[in-house]
């Protein structure tokens, strides 16, 4: 329930940031309550980033004010801001995966006895807090052995313990699978019978209905709208995050791509054909002709980023064949495979992907440098002609080409990296997430390049761990479990219920052979 | 480009940032550091070291600053790409050695070649570690901090035993040359150093190589999901390294008219990665600058001149070069953190 007559705990008054000039946040006023959860939503750049960190004391405010229970206060670093109870967590999981979960529950407040640390008291501490949140480990055991789920539980546990008011989650499920979102909302609701306050960052709306009591729209570092979730449809929702009339958006969002029938009869443009890698794959074959989109569905390991991998050369293969134009390709490596016109757009864009300290231009023009360069001499003309060209098609946001890579939203990020890979021409175009963690608008855009480019005559190989993006951008869909190649789906069988039928029925295979009487049956 | 967002300037403008134009001031301190410490330093010897402004200090600056700058470059470059060379004065005595051993007439153990030839095969000799150092790094994938540190430990052996154990007088006319040669008044090695500068500079910003670099350095892995060849460009970064380190050896040599394996291009690594840090270029990688380090290995060269004229004895040196290390990598993870 959203408490109204009380004063909000936290209350954010006219806040307003730039950064080098450019406003990143202008005049937002946003209240926080004890034992309700608000929703930040909006586009990448939208300013819910700077927001967060105007509260949590990573940046300071240019004008306006934060409140906390009723006083004025400012933080001057994330510390000042955590002892005043106010505890975020972040995205990625900001720990140390090498230390044991108890130690890592404590770190920066260990218990010591004697002057030495008291493991013992750590353990049974951490383990009963952990319990709080159903949470059951090992709390010995090193943090990195446990799946991001539970590390992503510890974080929130940790933060939390120290008396925290109000809680600020970033984008807390988009690594997570499914099961784990639901395991992460039941510990929000938990939160919330605790009477704290809580921020829920995400890009998923499912999560903001299902879990959020008020939502906040921001754009273009402005505050769009606020209110309680109850008397928002989905469909208004996304209309004030894009900035648009609701009645232009389609309940469906994405149009179900035509199927390009002339793909049929054309020779396969890619053919990887039994890809095999111990523990990884297990014979995986994926073939594309020009114009097809093959979707590779299913859950997070199953196979669907390693698949993509082998065959961009950056995963050492066992066996298979990958043939690209009927050319057999050899070298394993990412290299050789751009030389061969197939490009990867990689999954964790920050790692793989940008040169953070890089201007726009050097990242858009690094892969294609051979063709750029002359005598060993980066000409500066063609990139900036190619880099235009791609910047303009792509409609990337930015003050100048020259502005650092690293200053632009996600989804301006990932349209830099699709431009690095537009500038190669390439034959084969893998793409794994290609709208993940981007906002509504670029992912429309982003949805709308890969259906031109298949149109165009690309083979396009399309991951993602939203099934819904799969099933709508695809024309085949291969179904991955455990590494190995479950079935594939062509046009009209193509389904969300089918995929996860494929992968429900495999699982339950799986486990009748795992039972003792079919392993005890001695194998020739 | 399409969409411009317009910088409004409503904000009220604080006397810090009207200095800095806006950038924040470390990030301003980063690029501009060294030229103000060096402006400093130069005040504040013109006003308190007696006889600083005469030309027998700037001759013996000069005369002492080429070795510094030159293995300075090559730090840049290893440093640029996330990645330290500390064989650089091993590799200087190694070349000095081989330069020795070379030049020595073959009734006394050396081949007795000609000074060109010598040098030539001097720096090659560097060339060789620098290419050893890139394949560690690069190909067997060991930290340049570990993968350096075995030529910076083992390096004054092999160079001891070239030169069969001892301190090697040459005598050589060539060597006269180049400690006491000129060009309309600057001398020959402080003309080959800014020509080096110039070059590696246009390397970093105008090349593929360059660019490269930059690249590898602000993250490896994209680079080669990139399909940049990142071996190469490694191998190639810690060749040049060697090489230059080499050059700078056969100067020293010069200067000192001997080989001294245990003297030449002593601690020469600390004072390059003091004057590239100093300079603006970032440890962790991904940028480069050249005119700051050249800046800064002027920095250092005059602070140590400035402390021995103040009979300060050299150990104050290599403190106070510490604490100015300290401080600049302090400014630039500020700087990083305020981003």
């Amino acid at each position: 329930m959203t408490t109204t007559v009380e004063p909000p705990i936290l209350a954010v008054t006219s806040a307003s940031k730039r950064f080098a000039g450019v406003r990143a946040l202008e005049d937002v006023s946003i209240d926080l309550y004890a034992g309700s959860v608000h929703a930040l939503v909006g586009e990448n750049g939208a300013g819910k980033s700077t927001l967060i960190k105007l509260i949590t004391g990573v940046h300071q405010l240019d004008s306006g004010q934060v409140r906390l229970r009723g006083e004025e206060v400012s933080f001057p670093s994330p510390r000042t801001a955590q002892q005043a109870g106010i505890a975020t967590i972040y995205q990625e999981v900001h720990l140390a995966p090498q230390l044991s979960v108890a130690r890592n529950f404590f770190l920066g407040r260990e218990p010591t006895r004697f002057g030495s640390l008291d493991l013992r008291r750590m353990n049974r501490e951490a383990q009963t807090a952990l319990e709080r949140y159903g949470i059951v480990a090992d709390v010995r055991r090193p943090l990195g052995e446990l799946g991001l789920g539970v590390q992503q539980m510890v974080a929130i546990a940790r933060a939390v313990s120290a008396d925290a008011g109000v809680v600020i989650m970033d984008e807390p499920t988009s690594s997570l699978e499914p099961r784990e979102v639901d395991r992460l909302l039941d510990v929000v609701a938990l939160l919330k019978a605790q009477n704290v306050a809580i921020v829920y960052v995400s890009h998923k709306l499912d999560e903001v209905f299902r879990a959020c009591d008020m939502v906040t729209v921001l754009r273009d570092g402005r505050l769009v709208s606020t209110g309680a979730t109850a008397e928002l449809t989905r469909r208004q929702l996304i209309a004030r995050m894009l900035g648009r009339d609701a009645a232009e958006i389609s309940e469906g969002n994405v149009t179900r791509l035509s199927s390009r029938a002339s793909a049929v009869d054309a020779e396969p443009v890619l053919r990887a054909e039994h890809l095999s890698r111990r523990l990884v794959l297990d014979d995986v074959s994926v073939v594309v002709r020009p114009g097809e989109v093959v979707g590779l569905a299913g859950l997070l390991g199953s196979g669907r980023s390693e698949t993509a991998k082998a065959v961009f050369g950056a995963l050492p293969l066992d066996s298979g064949s990958i043939e690209v134009d009927g050319k057999p390709l050899r070298h394993q490596t990412p290299a050789s495979r751009i030389r061969q016109r197939v490009a990867m757009l990689p999954e964790d864009r920050k790692a793989e992907g940008i040169i953070p300290g890089m201007s726009i231009r050097d990242n858009i023009g690094l892969a294609a440098l051979p063709q750029l360069t002359r005598a060993g001499l980066v000409s500066r003309r063609r990139v900036d002609d190619i880099v235009q060209t791609f910047v303009k098609r792509l409609r990337i946001k930015a003050s100048s080409l020259n502005q650092k890579v690293s200053e632009l939203s996600g989804g301006n990020q990932q349209k830099v990296l699709l431009a690095r890979l537009l500038c190669l021409n390439p034959r084969v175009l893998l793409l794994d997430e290609p709208t993940r963690g981007i906002d509504v608008g670029a992912k429309a855009e982003v949805q709308a390049l890969i259906a031109e480019l298949a149109e165009k005559g690309m083979a396009v190989v399309l991951i993602s761990s939203e099934l819904e993006e799969v099933v709508e951008g695809s024309d085949t869909v291969v179904v991955l479990r455990d590494g190995a190649q479950l079935g594939e789906l062509v046009g009209a069988e193509i389904t969300e219920d089918r995929i996860m039928d494929l992968i429900a029925d495999a699982a339950s295979e799986q486990a009748a052979e795992e039972s003792p009487e079919e392993q005890a049956v001695p194998k020739p | 480009m399409t969409d411009t967002q317009t910088p409004a300037a409503e904000a009220p403008v604080s006397w810090q940032s009207r200095l800095t134009g806006g950038v924040p001031l470390t990030t301003w301190l980063r690029e501009r550091g060294v030229y103000i410490a060096l402006l400093v330093l130069v005040l504040y010897n013109i006003v308190a070291t007696p006889n600083f402004v005469t030309l027998d200090t700037i001759q013996l600056l000069f005369s002492q600053l080429p070795p510094v700058i030159i293995v300075s470059l090559g730090m840049a470059l290893v440093i640029g790409t996330g990645g330290v060379d500390l064989s650089v004065g091993t590799t200087m005595a190694i070349a000095s050695a081989v330069l020795a051993k070379m030049v020595i007439a073959p009734d006394q153990g050396g081949f007795g070649a000609s000074i060109a030839v010598a040098i030539i095969v001097a720096v090659l000799a560097g060339l060789a570690v620098g290419i050893f150092n890139g394949v560690v790094v690069a190909v067997a994938r060991v930290q340049p901090i570990v993968a350096t540190l075995g030529v910076l430990v083992a390096g004054r052996g092999i160079a001891l035993v070239i030169t069969g154990g001892a301190l090697v007088e040459l005598f050589v006319p060539f060597f006269k040359e180049i400690r006491l040669g000129k060009l309309f008044g600057i001398p020959y090695v402080m003309i080959v150093a800014a020509v080096l500068a110039l070059i590696v500079s246009f390397l970093v910003r105008r090349s593929a190589f360059g660019y490269r670099l930059l690249a590898i350095g602000g993250n490896r892995r994209a680079s080669v999901l990139a399909g940049l060849p990142v071996k190469r460009t490694l191998i190639t970064v810690y060749a040049l390294s060697g090489t230059l380190a080499a050059v700078a050896g056969v100067i020293a040599t010069a200067r000192l008219r001997a080989s001294d394996p245990s003297y030449i291009g002593l601690l020469f690594e600390l004072s390059a990665i003091t004057a590239v840090v100093v300079g603006g270029t970032a440890l962790t990688g991904g940028r480069v600058r050249i005119l700051g380090t050249v800046a800064g290995a002027v920095l250092i060269q005059l602070l140590e001149t400035t402390l021995v004229s103040h009979n300060a004895p050299d150990s104050v040196a290599r403190i106070v070069e510490a604490i100015i290390i300290i401080a600049a990598v302090y400014i630039q993870r500020t700087s990083r953190r305020s981003r």
